[in-house]
């Protein structure tokens, strides 16, 4: 089980550093669908060794698969309108929002 | 540690989903990235197997591999006049994140290491993983199911409006 929660730790951790290194927006994507994953791994672990009555870590993380589907599919449609008025999709050149 | 050990397969499995997550987040060319994503899920597939949740890793190969990362590619190849050249990728804090990155990393790994409260329930062998998983969803866990098929229904509204080309 620790192996399992060391495994999800460590790709959790390249996520982060993927999310706060990338340039490009569907770089960040990419590092945000591995944090998905090793949250996942997460849960169906503890369900296997923790809390085995039921099937509720499963659930969740196929409910989160779902929602990561429909974050990304937002995402990157936020990308394509990105792309469409700058001309890029490097997140330091998206600086509307700042003040 | 006081647990069995274990087998070759998770090693290998988790050797390369480790690598190719670095390769995610370490290589120039953005579309690489991509094909090592799909490598990573693959292996996250092969975890949930050893895990006992079949029908998750189905969900995994049909919605993550199949879906999302076609998604991803499709944006790439919309999106990149960049794709190809050798631009650099990463931002300025480069050396910060990777710090912090491996300081969370090591918190988390000893905090996993040195906790034992956990009950050590027995694994037993699951049978019947997907009939029950099904039956749960359709009897205790009915109202999120209902609810996520409406986000998926608002997600596609959004991305379609979104993305839609405005009429001049």
């Amino acid at each position: 089980m620790y192996y399992y929660l060391a495994l999800a730790a460590v790709l959790f951790s390249i996520g982060l550093f993927g999310v706060l290194t990338r340039r490009n927006t569907i770089g960040i994507l990419m590092s945000l669908e591995l944090m998905f994953n090793a949250a996942n791994i997460n849960f169906v672990t503890f369900n296997k060794y923790v809390v085995t009555d039921g099937l509720a870590g499963q659930i969740f993380a196929m409910f989160i698969i779902v929602v990561a589907a429909a974050e990304a599919t937002v995402g990157l449609a936020i990308v394509l309108l990105v792309y469409r008025n700058w001309q890029g999709i490097d997140t330091d050149r998206v600086s509307i929002m700042k003040w | 540690m006081p647990e069995p050990s274990v087998g070759p397969v998770f090693w290998i499995l988790s050797f390369v989903a480790l690598l190719s997550a670095f390769m995610v987040v370490s290589l120039r060319n953005i579309f690489h990235c991509a094909l090592f994503l799909i490598l990573c899920l693959f292996c996250v597939a092969g975890i949930y197997i050893l895990l006992d949740a079949e029908f998750l890793a189905a969900a995994q190969v049909l919605i993550y591999i199949g879906g999302i990362s076609v998604l991803i590619i499709f944006a790439i190849m919309l999106t990149s006049s960049l794709a190809s050249k050798k631009i650099t990728q990463t931002n300025e804090n480069a050396l910060v994140s990777f710090f912090i990155a491996l300081v969370f990393a090591f918190t988390t790994l000893l905090l996993v290491g040195n906790t034992h409260v956990w009950r050590h329930a027995a694994p037993e062998s699951a049978s019947q993983n997907t009939l029950s998983l099904g039956q749960s969803l359709m009897t205790e866990f009915m109202l999120p199911f209902e609810v996520v098929s409406v986000l998926l229904l608002a997600a596609l509204i959004g991305a379609i409006v979104l993305a839609r080309k405005e009429r001049s």
